[in-house]
């Protein structure tokens, strides 16, 4: 791959991903990613500072998810490059040959992440509480006391004092949601990503989710967010990105890519999703 | 006044309140009680008076101490062993088989082939004859030892123990390990079935906060997959339990059809016997099965099961609830 040679001068042109204030939290460079024949990502760049909310939007199949999925390693990339917080992700350079991370070792960058899915993943046969500490106790090796005091806080947090002893299908899938999201906060992670997390909940409930989500943007946390949820994007997002195909279309402040689009496939898109939701 | 009871009575009418219907009555279910009672009675009043089943004899039988020590040992310390070795067996033999280092999997594929092929009685019959490979005795020591020390031209012995391989194969030891190897065999395929139960975003989101692989298996995946686990090791752990009748191949005579059977044929009491020999294996599956019922207790935490048995009989003369 002639991007190869390229990104590995990247290294010295973009001291970003070292160190200091105001360089991007997460910082990546011509991620490419296919599945057997089929490409799902051609080439994302991408940067996202400290304390920044970003929503990725686009119709299904666009590579949102897929790219949030290389962030946390959870798939691995065919080329390009990802540092979140100056590390670069799951490999190491060695005299200017990448060598792959043992497990133990992407396993450690991972902890820094957190990651809320769409289809929740609590862990059934642990309750509230348990899946929350779950990662404290047995990542980190925190005292189990500790652990329980600062998870009642979390569950508190996102209003669910009262669920500490209720098992994942005793809960709704918002209430559910809300626990993995206190699961995700436990780590301490300086980065959050949200793989759509209101698309498998009643319209109902989505609220509540996209309510903790909110606090959590007041409060400076950095989120990279997959949804599908146009007023979250335009009441949260300080920078909405829009993607199709693969590659990143447009992107800008929501006031600017949602109201007032320029590429045609962003106008096209936004429109369809206009339309569905005055057919609801 | 009247008026008013008048709305009154017509507003109970017009909605309709709580039900109080008749059940469904099942007549047929009334015949076929007569009909099994009646041959429960037959089967009972023949156990009682057919002077073949010799009860007092079998109740002696049960208390010989041959037989005692071959219940304890030969049976249920056998089962417990070969079920230990099988059922740890068994969740390695999975986990190598899902790795996706191919030494690892085909190891654990040719380990299930052999022992899932070789008749358990012809197994322990073979070990009972191990012994002719390790005529010195069965040495524990550096690989390889006497051919380096032969080449280096140095006479050193690096064997740390020796043990006598005809005690080892054709004792109790022998036993556990014929049986719990190829119990093994059966485990790894009911693990694997296990751990694929289990959805991806299970270990997904065990990755995602920071576990690694070994982690992700021990605390999030392999509890889960006790699920599907439990139900069919409990029949494993039963069938073992009958299994170490074959025991005697080995030739293990400590074991509890061996005993029962010689008393038996020494007496020419043989009838009474077998019934002594079933008589005990009730009781120990029984005993198993109330352990399993537990253990699938525990591990059906926060899987909603629907609470047991609400009113069996009620339900059979179909004055339970309504299903």
């Amino acid at each position: 791959m002639s991007t190869d040679t390229t990104t590995n001068t990247d290294t010295a042109e973009h001291p970003a991903h070292t160190t200091g204030d105001g360089q991007p939290l997460v910082h990546a460079v011509n991620v490419t990613k296919a599945f057997g024949s089929n490409e799902v990502l051609k080439g994302i760049d991408m940067d996202v500072r400290k304390g920044e909310v970003v929503c990725l939007l686009g119709p299904s199949g666009s590579g949102k998810t897929t790219f949030l999925r290389c962030i946390n390693q959870l798939e691995t990339i065919n080329g390009g490059r990802i540092w979140v917080d100056g590390d670069l992700m799951g490999y190491v350079d060695k005299g200017g040959r990448l060598h792959r991370l043992h497990d133990k070792q992407i396993a450690a960058q991972r902890r820094d992440i957190g990651m809320v899915f769409q289809r929740f993943n609590l862990f059934p046969h642990l309750t509230a509480i348990g899946n929350v500490m779950e990662g404290p106790v047995q990542v980190k090796g925190a005292k189990k006391a500790a652990a329980r005091t600062r998870a009642l806080e979390l569950l508190a947090s996102v209003g669910l004092a009262d669920k500490e002893r209720a098992y994942p299908a005793q809960l709704s899938g918002g209430q559910q949601q809300r626990v993995a999201i206190a699961r995700a906060l436990a780590m301490d992670p300086k980065l959050m990503l949200f793989d759509e997390p209101t698309s498998a909940l009643d319209p109902e409930l989505v609220g509540e989710v996209l309510d903790v989500m909110k606090e959590l943007a007041k409060r400076g946390m950095t989120m990279i967010v997959v949804t599908h949820e146009m007023s979250f994007a335009r009441d949260v997002a300080d920078r909405v990105v829009f993607m199709d195909g693969g590659v990143v279309v447009e992107q800008g402040p929501p006031s600017q890519c949602i109201d007032n689009p320029q590429h045609q496939r962003t106008k096209r898109f936004l429109q369809r999703m206009r339309q569905e939701k005055q057919e609801v | 006044m009247s008026q008013l009871r008048e709305t009154e009575a017509r507003a109970t009418e017009e909605r309709p309140g709580r039900i109080d219907a008749a059940p469904v009555r099942h007549p047929l279910r009334w015949v076929a009680v007569a009909v099994i009672a009646l041959l429960v009675a037959m089967f009972v009043n023949m156990v009682l008076t057919n002077e073949a089943f010799n009860w007092p004899f079998v109740w002696e039988a049960m208390q010989q101490s041959p037989v005692l020590e071959g219940l304890w040992k030969g049976t249920v310390l056998v089962t417990a062993l070969a079920m230990v070795v099988g059922i740890s067996g068994g969740v390695i033999l999975a986990v190598m088989r899902l790795s996706p280092n191919p030494v690892l999997s085909s190891v654990a594929w040719v380990f299930t082939w052999f022992f899932r092929s070789v008749p358990r009685l012809v197994l322990l019959t073979t070990m009972g004859a191990l012994g002719i490979l390790f005529q010195k005795g069965l040495s524990f020591g550096f690989p390889f030892d006497q051919q380096l020390m032969g080449l280096l031209g140095i006479d050193a012995n690096l064997t740390f123990l020796t043990l006598n391989a005809n005690e080892v194969f054709a004792g109790i030891a022998g036993g556990v390990i014929g049986l719990g190897l190829s119990e093994a065999a059966y485990m790894a395929e009911i693990a694997r079935a296990g751990i694929l139960s289990v959805d991806k975003g299970q270990a997904e989101a065990a990755e995602a906060i920071g576990m690694s692989g070994g982690q992700t298996m021990r605390r999030i995946v392999l509890p889960q997959a006790m699920r599907v686990i439990v139900p069919p090791t409990g029949n494993e752990t039963i069938a073992m339990v009958k299994d170490t009748s074959l025991l005697i191949g080995l030739p293990l005579s400590t074991e509890l059809f061996y005993q029962l059977q010689s008393i038996g044929s020494r007496t020419y009491q043989v009838f009474p016997a077998f019934v002594a020999a079933i008589l005990f294996y009730l009781v120990i599956t029984s005993v198993f099965m109330v352990g399993q019922y537990f253990l699938e207790r525990r591990f059906g935490r926060g899987f909603g099961q629907p609470s047991e048995s609400n009113g069996k009989v009620a339900r059979l003369l179909g004055r339970g609830a309504a299903h």
